[in-house]
């Protein structure tokens, strides 16, 4: 019966799937899918709110990404992301209209039209050497044109704002000459350019603004010699620190040069350490940043310094900010107790605060890191100031009048690591279905559905039929359902935080900063790496919360201690953290579960040792019992070596820790460095299920599936090709993709394509492994497939023998045994750059796959694996066709409307992660980078259930009226047949 | 002199649009190490030539490389990329609503100002970099307007439409027999015994 049941499953799969993937109306979007939008952690932040309209702030982001935000509600107006490697050093905005960056170490410079976005120029700065980069900005009261001075690349440039023409160019490369600040007193026109040359040598120049004639050069020894940073003590005199770090050097600069000493200790006697100025913009006043404080230091008469405050806790402070006549203000904020206290300072007077404000803050946020401020006239025209805020864990927010206006979670832009967990089962006494009261107004909501259907809705009606939809909290509850749509999302961000999202609307159900992943003494840069489901509760541990194990490691070499620490995915609280006395290389999350259901996971260390977690005996003893099957492989990149590895022993000699392991090679494969270079390796998900392996082709004749958990997909290049397009001929590159058992290092397969270069994304799903390179010789990307089928089951065909008993299929799979596979391989042309690829992935394994590719447009298409099947060919007999074989073509098709992003953008595109719903046909599809987008598809379409826009009411409308129809002739006929009879 | 050395300006419309882009020739002499691709990019269908830009396509990235460098349009539509090495390089437009062909941009060493681009999916070659859509994209599924067809094809309007014509017009037809055939029909069912679906398809296929 079942079987039965399968079959007849199947024959709809494959006649749903004859119809092209399911597509989107655009009344559908934000059914199904959500986006979040994101910029990332704010770098350099310039407010817009001069004149009336909207007030604006412009924001650079460690991403790279430029966005206009409303200052009134956080939401971004546009947004630029660069290029992965056009960091962004500088940004201004000139002419009150034109937002100006300086990006890709000094050399390009940049003009956004502040409405709209639209890049307005772009000019190319000359450089020859890197240096540190400056832009200012200077308007002159007498021309139209704003001048824009920017620093980079060793030279000093002038640059209009209109066009961006250069006016003229200063090359400052001599000898180990290193400019520390560039900058223009406030009304003159000469730009001064300090620096180093050596380390004990000052040298200054003076330029004038409008002709960049040299006006001056002056240089001075100090025998001290120097270090780090310069910063301004007062509008004429800098202060940089002396090569030993204890004393401060002020300099004198604009007619002779002079030096001042000042041991430090004098002035901060607690002081200990190596201190560093801190880069301010402050004049007056400037900050030193010693291990444990920030200590603002004033000068008072003539080289005289005096500590003005010292501050423990942690603290940030903003440039200073002119806002009115001659008056310069910044704010400095900073923790006390569970509230942040800002305060605006006029920057000449330290001890009256213009602004005093407090207000609580989520401690999930942590520390201040950046603070902007920015001022505005209140009505009875006294200043107020607002604050834009950066904390710890990357989150942007607006300070104004003592409230938070709004907050960012920008954190969500850098995500490094995705895991799922079910949400709590709907307990007893909860109500169900609040979202229909009664079956009226199910009803009418029915009615205005099948209204819309038979397009009889009025405006109304349509904006309330919408509104219905999306608004259904059905999707957003708290608890699992049914069909398994509902679920968390954890997520670890950048900056060492935990997010969980729910599906159904993306939003943040908690957020936890992990303590491990926090700056502390023992452990200086902690970086964190991934997390994996620690403890998956079903069955009979139901009754105790899901967690999830975060790995991370105390900085970032290959032999920084490791930290795990285990998190309530329901709570979002931290249960415990284990600081680690090794490394972690590699995790294995090994198929084995305890009596609470916490997985065993396997650690390898830097050492080449194995460490079992959780370090419980009774993990130890299922463990044991298993300890011979545990195989894995490592790579290493340097010298081009793949290693297979077993556990060996216990390894008991210097320490009793009988969690510990040694292991032992069992096999290697060394490529040739001189020919070969690997970029890329592929295994399968862990996760993936696989329904059936055998697999009926044309003229009902079956192959099976080689289907092995162990294999491990290799893609190596020539060393010469492992650049960007364009630096190779296709004589000099060829890419060759290797197949490897990891249990026995057993090469199943090896193919070349020669004239092609990486990059290489690749997939393996199944019996098959998807690869997309780019062909040189023909100068497109390409798409290759291999299939893998094992014949040493194929001769199971016979019946005869099967009757007799002699076939194989009793013998046991073993991973050891060598196996006859037999590949089939075939490529097409594709259009698109790759960013990431990925594969749909359902409970059963029973709906088709599709193939989830992120292109260079931030986009995600969804192909369907069956173009991608090497048994297509240009004529496909009648047998082939009706099995649902493609004729082949030389390239993949792009559908517009398989787009699973429809018209939205992922920007930043890293990742895409599916995860298997209840549901067979359907997966939840999770597509992060600087945004993020969830949606959910179904590869063959809901055979499984009704779709969202099945009319009930349609069917009740024809059910009543058959039933009056039945009511009808019934009567009809009872007339007729008393007519009948009276006749 | 210099200057067109150092650029491979591929724009032929340069003289009409000399006075318009002063920032594409803005280089100045200096140790460039690379050659300069300028193009255009030209949405024709939205009607508006030359400065304002669709806001679709005022979105638009240019991508050199799969990703090695990005840059922006200006708002007539031209872009450029500086610093490039002499060699064969693929040049895509990511442009939502619209697909663009990669072009493939040969920049040569030997003779600089040479410079050939071809569209990799049409293998069209370009006299000049002017970047055209090949198609727009319709990323939604059109909803068919209302019409009585489909709901009679769908699954309830078929099963009220075979109701229908058994209740009036199979009577109908039972009317306009002759009386004597049913009469034999009836006959000849009686002797074939019951009837199965089997054998009543073939029958209705003969007669």
């Amino acid at each position: 019966m079942a079987m039965v049941l399968r079959l007849s499953l199947f024959l709809t799969v494959l006649l749903l799937s004859l119809n092209p993937s399911s597509a989107l109306y655009d009344d559908q979007v934000g059914l199904m899918d959500w986006h979040q939008q994101y910029i990332g952690k704010a770098k350099h932040v310039v407010f817009h709110t001069q004149k009336a309209g909207r007030k604006r702030v412009v924001v650079s982001t460690e991403e790279n990404v430029i966005a206009s935000l409303d200052l009134r509600r956080g939401d971004i107006f546009w947004r630029h992301a660069l290029g992965a490697t056009d960091t962004v050093d500088e940004m201004d905005i000139a002419l009150g209209k034109y937002v100006i960056t300086l990006s890709s170490g000094g050399t390009i410079l940049r003009a956004w039209n502040l409405p709209d976005g639209q890049m307005v120029w772009e000019s190319l700065l000359q450089g020859s050497k890197p240096s540190k980069k400056f832009l200012s900005v200077m308007n002159f009261k007498m021309d139209k044109d704003n001048i824009i001075f920017v620093f980079g690349g060793g030279c000093l440039h002038a640059v209009s704002s209109i066009d961006g023409e250069v006016l003229w160019r200063k090359e400052l490369t001599t000898e180990s000459l290193q400019i520390q600040q560039v900058f223009q007193p406030v009304d003159s026109d000469i730009i001064y350019a300090v620096g180093f040359v050596g380390s004990s040598q000052f040298q200054t120049y003076q330029f004038n603004a409008k002709t960049g004639e040299l006006l001056k050069q002056s240089v001075a020894a100090f025998h001290g010699g120097f270090s780090g940073e310069i910063s301004f003590a007062s509008d004429d005199i800098l202060v940089a620190l002396d090569a030993t770090g204890s004393h401060l050097v002020l300099i004198l600069y604009q007619d002779e040069i002079s030096f001042h000493q000042t041991y430090i200790s004098d002035l901060v006697p607690d002081s200990s350490g190596v201190e560093r100025i801190l880069p301010t913009k402050l004049t007056g006043i400037f900050a030193l940043k010693t291990d444990s404080s920030v200590v603002f230091l004033r000068l008072i008469g003539e080289y005289k310094l005096e500590v003005v405050e010292k501050i423990n806790s942690a603290a940030a402070f903003s440039d200073a900010l002119s806002f009115s006549e001659g008056q310069k203000a910044f704010g400095l904020v900073q923790h006390v107790g569970s509230r942040i206290q800002l305060v605006v300072k006029l920057d000449n007077d330290w001890n009256s605060n213009l602004l005093e404000e407090s207000v609580e803050i989520d401690p999930q946020k942590g520390l201040v890191q950046k603070i902007f401020i920015n001022n505005y006239m209140r009505t009875d025209k006294s200043y107020g100031f607002r604050a834009l805020i950066v904390m710890e864990d990357h989150s942007l927010m607006l300070l104004q009048q003592g409230v938070i206006v709004w907050t960012r979670e920008d954190g969500l832009a850098s995500i490094i690591d995705v895991t799922t967990a079910e949400l709590p089962v709907e307990k007893e006494g909860v109500s169900v279905s609040k979202v229909e009261h009664n079956l009226f107004e199910w009803l009418k909501g029915h009615i205005l559905k099948l209204k819309g259907t038979l397009m009889l809705a009025s405006p109304d009606d349509i904006a309330a039929i919408q509104a219905m939809r999306l608004k259904s909290s059905e999707k957003s509850k708290m608890t699992r359902d049914h069909n398994g749509f509902r679920k968390l999302l954890i997520v670890l961000s950048g900056a060492g935080k935990l997010f969980a999202l729910h599906t159904g609307d993306g939003r943040v159900v908690w957020s936890l900063l992990l303590p491990s992943l926090r700056r502390s003494g023992s452990c200086q840069f902690p970086t964190g790496s991934n997390i994996y489901q620690w403890q998956v509760p079903h069955h009979h541990a139901l009754d105790e919360n899901p967690s999830i194990l975060v790995v991370s490691r105390c900085g970032l070499g290959s032999d920084a201690l490791g930290v795990l620490s285990f998190v309530d995915s329901y709570t979002g609280k931290e249960l415990s953290s284990l600081s680690l006395a090794h490394s972690i290389a590699q995790v294995i999350p090994l198929p084995l579960t305890d009596s609470t259901e916490q997985r065993l996971h396997l650690l390898i260390d830097a050492s080449g040792r194995a460490h079992l977690y959780p370090k419980t005996s009774e993990a130890f003893k299922i463990f044991q019992s298993e300890f011979p099957n545990i195989y894995w492989y490592s790579i290493d990149a340097e010298k081009e070596i793949i290693r297979g590895h077993a556990l060996h022993s216990n390894c008991g000699l210097e320490e009793t820790d009988e969690y510990c392991f040694n292991t032992r090679e069992l096999w290697s494969i060394v490529f040739p460095s001189e020919s070969e270079k690997i970029i890329s390796t592929a295994t399968r998900k862990l996760n993936e299920v696989v329904h059936t392996q055998a697999k009926v082709i044309a003229d009902q004749d079956v192959t099976f599936k080689y289907i092995s958990r162990n294999l491990l997909f290799v893609a190596t290049v020539a060393p010469k090709g492992d650049c960007p397009i364009g630096s190779v001929t296709p004589e000099e590159s060829w890419l060759v993709v290797y197949l490897i058992d990891t249990v026995t290092g057993r090469i199943l397969h090896r193919m070349t394509h020669l004239g092609s270069q990486g990059p290489v994304h690749a997939v393996i799903s199944e019996n098959w492994v998807v690869y997309h390179y780019f062909n040189l010789r023909a100068h497109k990307y390409e798409m290759s497939v291999i299939e893998i089928y094992d014949q040493s089951r194929a001769d199971n065909k016979d019946v005869w023998k099967l009757l007799l008993g002699k076939h194989n299929l009793t013998t046991p799979v073993s991973s050891y045994s060598r196996p006859e596979v037999v590949m089939k391989s075939q490529s097409y042309f594709f259009t698109h750059s790759v960013k990431t690829m990925s594969v749909t992935s359902t409970a059963k394994g029973i709906t088709s796959k599709q193939l989830l590719i992120g292109t260079i447009g931030d986009q995600v298409l969804a192909l369907d694996k069956r173009y991608l099947d090497p048994r297509r060919s240009i004529n496909p007999t009648q047998a082939e066709k009706e099995e649902g074989i493609i004729p082949l073509t030389d390239s993949l098709p792009i559908i517009p409307q398989s787009y699973v992003t429809h018209s939205l953008q992922v920007e930043g595109l890293r990742g895409i992660l599916t995860v298997p719903t209840k549901l067979e046909s359907t997966t939840l599809v999770f597509a992060y980078g600087v945004d993020l987008f969830l949606t959910r598809i179904a590869p063959s379409r809901t055979y499984d259930s009704l779709t969202e826009d099945f009319s009930y009411a349609l069917l009740l409308i024809t059910i009543v009226a058959l039933i009056a129809a039945i009511f009808v002739t019934w009567v009809l006929s009872e007339k007729k047949e008393l007519r009948e009879k009276w006749r | 002199m210099e200057r067109c050395k150092r650029l491979t300006c591929i724009s032929i419309l340069l003289h009409l649009c000399f006075s318009l882009l002063p920032s594409t020739i803005a280089i100045s002499s200096g140790s460039a190490e690379g050659y300069t691709i300028s193009g255009r990019v030209n949405v024709e269908s939205m009607g508006a030539k030359g400065f304002s830009l669709p806001a679709k396509v005022s979105n638009a990235k240019i991508i050199l490389n799969g990703g090695q460098k990005v840059t922006f349009l200006r708002p007539d539509g031209y872009f450029s990329f500086h610093n490039v090495p002499a060699g064969t390089h693929l040049i895509e437009v990511d442009a939502i609503g619209y697909l663009f062909s990669p072009v493939r941009v040969d920049v040569s060493a030997r003779n600089p100002g040479k410079v050939q681009a071809a569209l990799t999916e049409n293998r069209r070659s370009l006299i000049e970099l002017v970047l055209e859509p090949l198609r727009e994209e319709q990323y939604y599924e059109i909803r068919e307007p209302f019409s009585v067809m489909s709901l009679i094809k769908s699954p309830m309007g078929l099963m009220v439409g075979f109701m229908l014509i058994v209740v009036f017009l199979m009577p109908k037809l039972m009317e306009n027999m002759d009386p004597e055939e049913i009469k034999r029909a009836q006959e000849e069912m009686r002797s074939q015994g019951v009837p199965s679906i089997a054998n009543l398809l073939p029958g209705t296929g003969r007669s």
